[in-house]
């Protein structure tokens, strides 16, 4: 179990770099990402965040509790935020298609919350930080098996520039 | 945009019953909690056009009917090649021998004709064919045109109500989730439509993400959850005016699974603060009143159609589970107690029932129990299955169904509270989260 856990983990890192942000807002975020990939090699850059730092963090079945991958990727992400002031972030917390609709909007704000809560503990100012829920909304992955709904349990933190658009 | 306080007024006019005999005596009678083992033969023949311009109306009416008995597993309408007898003026004798030797139970007759004032007039009578006498008496409706459905929905009520005892459901409107687009870039509006899937209207565009449409008690307005600033939150529309108001949500804050109280001024939700989600009411422009206030999941709330008591679901035992509290919060007392996960419990108009969404063993379901959680019932099985919502008779429920895998999609499905009577409702794409309308005035 912990191995698989680890091979996600990697897979997910691995898969970021090709992925454009998750996009929240269709406008501002798809910008943001465009830019993001061709500047993956700045370490400031939002596509370096992603796929060096690990913009994501997933969770086991109906659990918010963060898994110990968890904690590296958020703390990681901590780091880069304090060497990077100039971005706020909007985390998004997602469920996987095994549950009603209800209960994985508040399951995803827990997640989300889950994650802000560590980020504000390794020092980022709250007010940097906002929480959405998309339940189970938004998958990224859209087959109905343990290996998509690994992936889609997940919590995702979205950078934007601050002061930007 | 008028999609549903459509301009109409119908004028039921009691017509003389042909025979003296007003009341039949006889079995035509099916009793919807006993479980119907034959549905009921019924041959409802094309209503006579008293003029010409009305002979489409008497044909579609008539389909109309047919379809509502039909739809509804109670009755099988006799195909009209096996007709011996013609219905061909309203006021005729009816051969009732010839209705008998198909074996029809009973005879829908009825005829169209259009007023001085191009309003459709349509007349109907229902008869026991073995007792040969009407069943109640006849009734007659005057209405625009353009509802020619409503008056096929108002005549299958009638005679669904003769026939049962019960209140029927025909003539009501479903409030959904139009989808469209891959699974993981779903686009989703709200829709509305008949019952039975005829003229759907889409109430608003695809530009964010809206969830979960209720129903205010009169129909007039829907609540709904909408993405438009971004976060998931609650959103009046009136349904004439097609115009949206938010709740009064504060900035950021997320909210969702609304529903009115019986008052339809006052609103159950949930709101998720600190990653933590409870139940609020509020009325619309008041401000918000905590009922729950554990750390637990507290949402999916629904009043009892008396607003005495809010059902609810939680996992304060460490899985979902229906609890039930009064209106104004307080105690809860848990009511689910079987294995599984329990949640969207919504109150049965007639008050008796709570249906639900069960998820167990990797399968979901819908099923109902009685309001103090005994006497379980599941009453539909399939890979997921979730969000009941009750006709305005408390006989049948809609719910959302979806299919497995990438392809996967959401289509809608009704099934009556006996599990019968599984069927899909037609919707012109996928479609999810109905909800039913109260019947229509």
């Amino acid at each position: 179990m912990p191995s698989m856990k680890m091979i996600l983990a990697a897979v997910a890192l691995t898969a970021l770099g090709a992925c454009s942000q998750d996009g929240l807002f269709d406008g501002a975020g798809a910008g943001v990402g465009q830019g993001a990939d061709a500047a993956a090699g700045d370490p400031t850059s939002i596509g370096y965040f992603q796929s060096s730092v690990g913009d994501r963090v997933l969770f086991l079945v109906d659990q918010a509790s963060l898994t110990p991958e968890g904690q590296t990727v958020l703390a990681g992400q901590a780091a880069w935020l304090a060497q990077n002031p100039g971005y706020t972030a909007i985390i998004e917390g997602h469920a996987d298609e095994q549950g009603t609709r209800e209960y994985n909007l508040a399951l995803g704000a827990r997640r989300a919350t889950a994650a802000r809560d560590y980020l504000v503990s390794r020092g980022v100012a709250s007010e940097r930080l906002r929480t959405v829920t998309f339940g189970k909304e938004r998958p990224i992955e859209i087959c109905s098996e343990e290996a998509c709904y690994a992936k889609n349990r997940r919590a995702v933190t979205i950078l934007q520039a601050a002061g930007g658009v | 945009m008028r999609v549903y306080r459509i301009l109409l007024t119908f004028l039921a006019v009691t017509l003389s019953a042909v025979s003296a005999q007003a009341q039949s005596q006889g079995p035509l009678r099916i009793e919807i909690t006993q479980g119907v083992i034959e549905p009921l033969p019924v041959a409802v023949p094309d209503f006579v056009a008293e003029s010409p311009e009305a002979a489409q109306f008497a044909k579609d009416i008539a389909d109309v009917v047919r379809s509502d008995l039909v739809n509804s597993g109670l009755f099988r309408a006799i195909s009209k090649d096996a007709f011996i007898g013609q219905i061909t003026a309203f006021n005729s004798p009816v051969q009732f021998s010839d209705w008998k030797a198909i074996n029809a139970q009973a005879l829908v007759t009825g005829a169209v004709s259009i007023a001085s004032d191009g309003r459709l007039v349509v007349k109907f009578r229902l008869f026991d064919v073995f007792s040969e006498a009407p069943l109640g008496q006849g009734l007659q409706f005057a209405a625009t045109q353009a509802t020619w459905r409503r008056m096929g929905h108002k005549v299958a009520d009638a005679v669904y109500t003769r026939v049962t005892g019960e209140t029927g459901y025909f003539d009501s409107r479903v409030v959904y989730v139009s989808e469209s687009g891959p699974k993981n870039n779903r686009a989703k509006r709200l829709a509305i439509m008949d019952y039975d899937g005829a003229n759907v209207q889409f109430l608003t565009d695809s530009s964010a993400i809206v969830l979960a449409p209720r129903f205010s008690p009169t129909g007039d307005r829907v609540l709904y959850t909408s993405y438009s600033t971004g976060f998931p939150q609650v959103y009046v529309l009136d349904v004439a005016r097609v115009t949206q108001t938010p709740l009064g949500n504060a900035e950021n804050e997320m909210t969702f699974a609304p529903r009115f109280g019986p008052d339809g001024q006052t609103v159950v939700y949930s709101s998720s603060v600190g990653g933590n989600t409870d139940v609020f009411r509020r009325t619309i422009g008041g401000a918000p009143q905590r009922l729950t206030t554990a750390p637990s999941i507290e949402t999916a709330p629904s009043f009892s159609p008396d607003g005495s008591q809010i059902v609810f679901e939680s996992d304060r035992s460490g899985a979902q589970q229906i609890y039930v509290m009064g209106a104004s919060g307080g105690e809860p007392v848990r009511i689910s107690r079987g294995e599984g996960r329990y949640g969207t419990p919504v109150w049965s108009p007639r008050g008796d029932l709570i249906a639900f969404t069960k998820q167990h063993a990797g399968r979901f379901h819908i099923g109902v129990m009685r309001t103090d959680g005994s006497e379980e019932r599941l009453l539909t099985s399939s890979f997921l299955d979730e969000g009941p919502s009750w006709s305005p008779n408390g006989r049948v429920i809609m719910f959302t169904r979806e299919t497995a895998g990438a392809s996967g999609e959401a289509s809608l499905y009704s099934v009556d509270i006996t599990g019968r009577n599984l069927r899909r409702v037609p919707t012109p794409g996928a479609a999810s989260d109905p909800a039913w309308s109260p019947l229509l005035r």
